[in-house]
């Protein structure tokens, strides 16, 4: 074996641009798609819990649906599946416009808030339904209490797994470059492409998807403190 | 004759295929304070909590206030302003302190600026007596504290009637009475109250009138002097040796 390892390659040339390119748009379309599976996830995870049938059956009908459906059928389904059903000058317009990014958060978004659903419902059910007792008892309506109490418990009960969740989010992004748009990894085979330093390249991915990972990890355990319900057992950090 | 606020007529009500009250007739007049007392699974919690809507009826009509609560489009988040309820377990918001807890309702429902609830708030503290609570959160009270921060919690809505489910079962022998003499008080003040115990000694001193329940019926209904020295069916007798013995 006589493999040259040559690190310089990761800061000579377009490298070191690319590889902020490729981080930028991965937070770009994590964060986007993040705040859409966030809002999914808690409207349906809130639905699932509802005394009303038909709510719940909807909102079980979208879990069940992109649980089941791998990201990246989906991810082709919008890119490859979609447009063509538009108006040419509508497909023309989308095309100019970062189609790809927009179809990859898109898809990315809706198939996490499925997963983030199952997350808030089973904080949702984590909770004695004395409270959501109490609450209309006391003259808030179901959307109030659910809004004023139930969620905003819920949340705070389940910021570990959502963290879990949201780290998912973030390395899924990666299969967005199946519909090419430029992320890290996208931006990691180019290097290797440009250089032929796979190692380097991929290295570099590597860890700059870890230090994400790990800082987002340690923010959301600074949040999980912050807004740690008093009187329940403190979880380790 | 004397306003009624709780009126029940022939109300019967199912989980479904179970009959848990069966043909309940009984009116609460404003200002009376009634004990609903009976043996486990009797319907007691059931009846009251039919009285705010948290259950519905099947059969029969259900006025309060003047209301009828099973006409169809009644609004029963308005009907819940109007009538407070405390439950056996505290159910006070976890995630709130003590002030956040009793001003949420009258800011969202009621409309009241922040300043205004919040002196509201301080001076339903100082009424239950623990006005230096404020701004702790429920985990660091004690049961007691914590039922009559609910008690305050349901009385910043203004009710008209407020109704008690086991309000001391779930606490230890020394807090009873502090949550007790809170709402001996408030029966003096003139509220109109359903009060579901087992404390029979609050009956006796604060209650109108006893209603004893057994499998989904009123058995008896009487005033506490009269319903402890002669209760007449087998099951009341029988009720009141068990309770009265320890
Ligand atoms: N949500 C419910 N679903 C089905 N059965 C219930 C429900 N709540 C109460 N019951 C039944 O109704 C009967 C009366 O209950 P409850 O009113 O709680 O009695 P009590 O308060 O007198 O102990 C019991 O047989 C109980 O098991
Ligand atoms: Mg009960």
């Amino acid at each position: 074996m006589n493999y040259q390892f040559k690190w310089s390659v990761l800061w000579s040339g377009q490298s070191g641009v690319w590889l902020l390119q490729g981080l930028i748009t991965t937070v770009e379309i994590s964060a986007l798609a993040w705040v859409l599976a966030a809002a999914l996830g808690i409207l349906s995870g809130a639905l699932r819990t509802v005394p009303w049938k038909p709510a719940r059956a909807l909102a079980t009908a979208y879990v069940e649906f992109f649980r089941n459906v791998p990201l990246l059928v989906w991810m082709f389904f919008w890119y490859f599946g979609v447009p063509p059903l538009l108006p040419r000058a509508v497909q023309d317009w989308i095309f100019n416009h970062g189609a790809e990014f927009w179809a990859g958060m898109f898809a990315l978004g809706v198939y996490h808030g499925a997963r983030m659903s199952e997350v808030i419902r089973s904080g949702i059910q984590a909770i004695p339904r004395t409270q959501f007792e109490a609450s209309v008892a006391m003259g808030l309506t179901t959307f109030q209490a659910y809004r004023l109490v139930i969620v905003p418990i819920a949340l705070r009960l389940i910021v570990p797994p959502a963290t879990s969740e949201s780290l998912n989010l973030l390395k899924n992004s990666s299969v967005a470059l199946t519909i090419s748009v430029a992320e890290l990894t996208f931006q990691t085979r180019q290097i290797e492409t440009y250089t032929a330093k796979a190692i380097e390249a991929l290295t570099a991915g590597t860890v700059i998807y870890l230090v994400l990972c790990v800082g987002i990890a340690a923010i959301m355990a600074r949040v999980e403190r912050r807004f740690a319900i008093p009187g329940l057992i403190a979880r380790g950090g | 004759m004397a306003d009624v606020a709780i009126r029940f007529k022939d109300v019967d009500k199912w989980f479904g295929k179970l009959k848990v009250l069966s043909d309940i007739n009984l009116a609460v007049v404003a200002g009376e304070v009634v004990v609903v007392c009976g043996p486990s699974g009797s319907g007691k919690s059931t009846l009251i909590r039919c009285v705010n809507g948290l259950e519905g009826i099947q059969g029969g009509d259900l006025i309060v206030l003047g209301e009828s609560i099973v006409r169809p489009g009644v609004s029963m988040s308005g009907l819940r302003t109007r009538v407070g309820m405390v439950f056996q377990s505290f159910n006070l918001f976890p995630h709130m302190t003590v002030l956040q807890n009793i001003t949420l309702a009258p800011v969202r429902v009621r409309g009241l600026g922040a300043t205004e609830a919040e002196k509201t708030a301080r001076a339903l503290l100082e009424r239950v007596r623990i006005p230096d609570k404020a701004d702790h959160y429920p985990a660091n009270l004690s049961g007691g504290q914590q039922q009559r921060v609910a008690i305050a919690r349901a009385l910043a809505m203004q009710p008209k009637i407020m109704l008690f489910d086991e309000p001391t079962s779930a606490l230890d022998p020394e807090m009873i009475n502090e949550v007790l003499d809170v709402m001996t008080d408030l029966a003096k003040d003139g509220m109109t109250m359903m009060v579901v115990t087992h404390e029979m000694g609050f009956a006796r001193r604060v209650a109108h009138r006893v209603v004893f329940m057994d499998g989904g019926r009123v058995v008896e209904e009487a005033t506490p002097e009269a319903f402890f020295a002669t209760a007449r069916s087998d099951r009341a007798k029988e009720f009141l040796s068990k309770i009265l013995s320890h």
